[in-house]
């Protein structure tokens, strides 16, 4: 059976014929595209192309052991694109070798380096699905990280309208809580205040819950300018307050911010002309480095504290400490009216 | 927003790669064409052209081209049009097409469509195809019936004008 070389062009555009001694007798269509320069016929092999895998090679009785193997091999001069090939000899004399080659995972390079077109593969050769897929997996790849993108945005907008308190812009009662419980699980030091603000009900009353609203803005503006960026100030109820204080060394700074606050918030507010007074209770506990202490515990105490400061006559700052506690349980019990920490 | 509300929706917001149920496609098609007081075959048809000219779907044209190095080989890449579909996209389905030659330059392509007129979106689709491959070819609808839409497709002239430039690897990654 003979094969002609027009035969091999159209079954094998990629392939080479490597003469006795190592020229290049010749070449497939495709391959002499990626010569423009000089043609490609003629020359030695090994001037024109590397062979890397399985082994470097050096001279043709090198090329000759190299049959019938995978080869990776790579063209000398730039873009020194990488080929894959399999040879193996040509006829029975034994001295003619056939190399066929491909582009293999490089495909996309060489179609673009070397301007190749359909005509330029085999109708059998799986290239250009292989471009087809590789656009078409590109358009739908975008796609979806476009749509996670804009899902991605929306989530981050959602989490923050979930934790956020409209009104006022403060942190709601589910982010203190995500604050709360960080700092609990960090074995963190930080201090827990609560501030219920007195008098607001008058306002609401007498002015409308348009005042109201404005007041609780004025307390919320406020209470950020009087903590850090790194506190959490929220808005847990109608008028009640929680600040989450982290790394707070010492009682006097509690006592300063809290007197800052109370002091601050009893300066009138002016709706429409109307002046309105408030003040506020606000009961702090201390939380010290691996205290382990759960958030209900904590906020109980807060809310003792705060009840106390109530209790003394409003506009206090009350501490909690263990006697505050002993105190009112065995006042609760006393008078025996099951009353509630604010 | 107003097609969407004459369909009857709250939102006119649609994701590309998101599942809808089938029922809304013609809804929302029967709203614009209420709205913008045209058939419902031209919309759909306007709707085939505007996918494979409009620059944000440069893609879709590209993937298109791959179909056949001329019109008559893009024509006959038709029949795999489904299953390169679902190569891409694993759930995206779309009506199986078939193309039948008459005689040389005649042609029908028979859609068994799921929505009613997706014909005419083919044929939007078609007349853009015909002019990137610069060729000069005459389509019409040829009827339905029985679940099935045709179009006649006659080329007159292969190599009429310069086609669109379409280079292998010029877009992907």
């Amino acid at each position: 059976m003979q094969i002609t070389p027009e035969a091999l062009d159209i079954l094998c555009p990629m392939h080479l014929l490597i003469g006795p001694s190592g020229q290049i007798t010749h070449a497939g269509p495709t391959i002499q595209k990626l010569r423009r320069a000089r043609a490609i016929t003629g020359q030695r092999f090994l001037d024109v192309f590397t062979i890397n895998r399985p082994h470097t090679m050096m001279s043709v009785s090198d090329l000759r052991r190299a049959t019938n193997v995978k080869l990776h091999l790579e063209m000398r001069d730039p873009p020194k694109t990488a080929l894959k090939g399999i040879m193996t000899p040509l006829g029975s004399a034994q001295d003619d070798l056939i190399l066929n080659l491909s582009f293999g995972i490089s495909i996309l390079d060489g179609v673009r380096d070397y301007h190749l077109t359909n005509a330029d593969f085999a109708a059998t050769d799986l290239a250009i699905e292989m471009l087809y897929l590789i656009e078409a997996k590109t358009a739908a790849m975008e796609a979806s990280r476009r749509l996670n993108l804009r899902l991605q945005n929306a989530k981050v907008t959602a989490e923050k309208q979930a934790f956020t308190d409209t009104l006022t812009g403060l942190s709601n009662r589910r982010a203190m809580d995500v604050a709360l419980m960080r700092l609990i699980s960090k074995d963190a030091s930080f201090a827990v205040m609560h501030v219920d603000l007195d008098y607001f009900k008058a306002v609401n009353d007498t002015l409308g819950h348009a005042a109201g609203d404005m007041v609780l803005q004025t307390v919320a503006r406020v209470m950020v300018e009087e903590t850090r960026e790194t506190d959490t100030v929220a808005r847990v109820g109608g008028d009640e307050f929680t600040l989450i204080l982290p790394g707070v060394r010492d009682d006097d700074t509690l006592r300063r911010i809290g007197n800052r606050i109370i002091e601050r918030l009893q300066e009138p507010v002016y709706f429409q002309g109307h002046a309105c007074h408030i003040s506020a209770s606000i009961g702090t506990v201390r939380v010290h480095a691996d205290q382990s202490r759960s958030a209900q515990d904590l906020l109980s105490d807060a809310d003792l504290a705060l009840y106390a400061s109530k209790h003394a006559g409003r506009a206090r700052h009350t501490f909690y400490t263990p006697d505050l506690r002993r105190t009112f349980e065995t006042g609760e019990a006393k008078n025996d009216r099951g009353r509630q920490p604010v | 927003m107003s097609a969407a509300r004459a369909a009857g929706l709250e939102t006119a917001d649609f994701e590309a790669m998101l599942t809808y149920e089938d029922e809304l496609t013609p809804r929302i098609l029967d709203g614009i064409a209420q709205v913008l007081e045209r058939p419902r075959s031209e919309i759909m048809e306007d709707l085939g052209t505007y996918l494979v000219s409009h620059p944000d779907f440069e893609p879709a044209r590209r993937l298109l081209r791959f179909g056949g190095v001329d019109f008559e080989d893009f024509l006959h890449s038709l029949d795999d049009l489904p299953d390169r579909a679902r190569l891409a996209v694993s759930d995206l389905i779309l009506p199986h097409l078939e193309l039948r030659k008459h005689a040389k330059g005649q042609f029908s392509l028979i859609c068994e469509p799921s929505i009613a007129g997706y014909s005419h979106v083919v044929m939007g689709v078609l007349r853009v195809m015909a002019d990137d491959y610069g060729t000069l070819a005459m389509l019409e609808s040829s009827g339905c019936g029985h679940g099935i839409e045709s179009l006649s497709i006659r080329v007159v002239e292969a190599s009429y004008a310069q086609g669109r430039d379409f280079r292998l690897g010029a877009q992907a990654g």
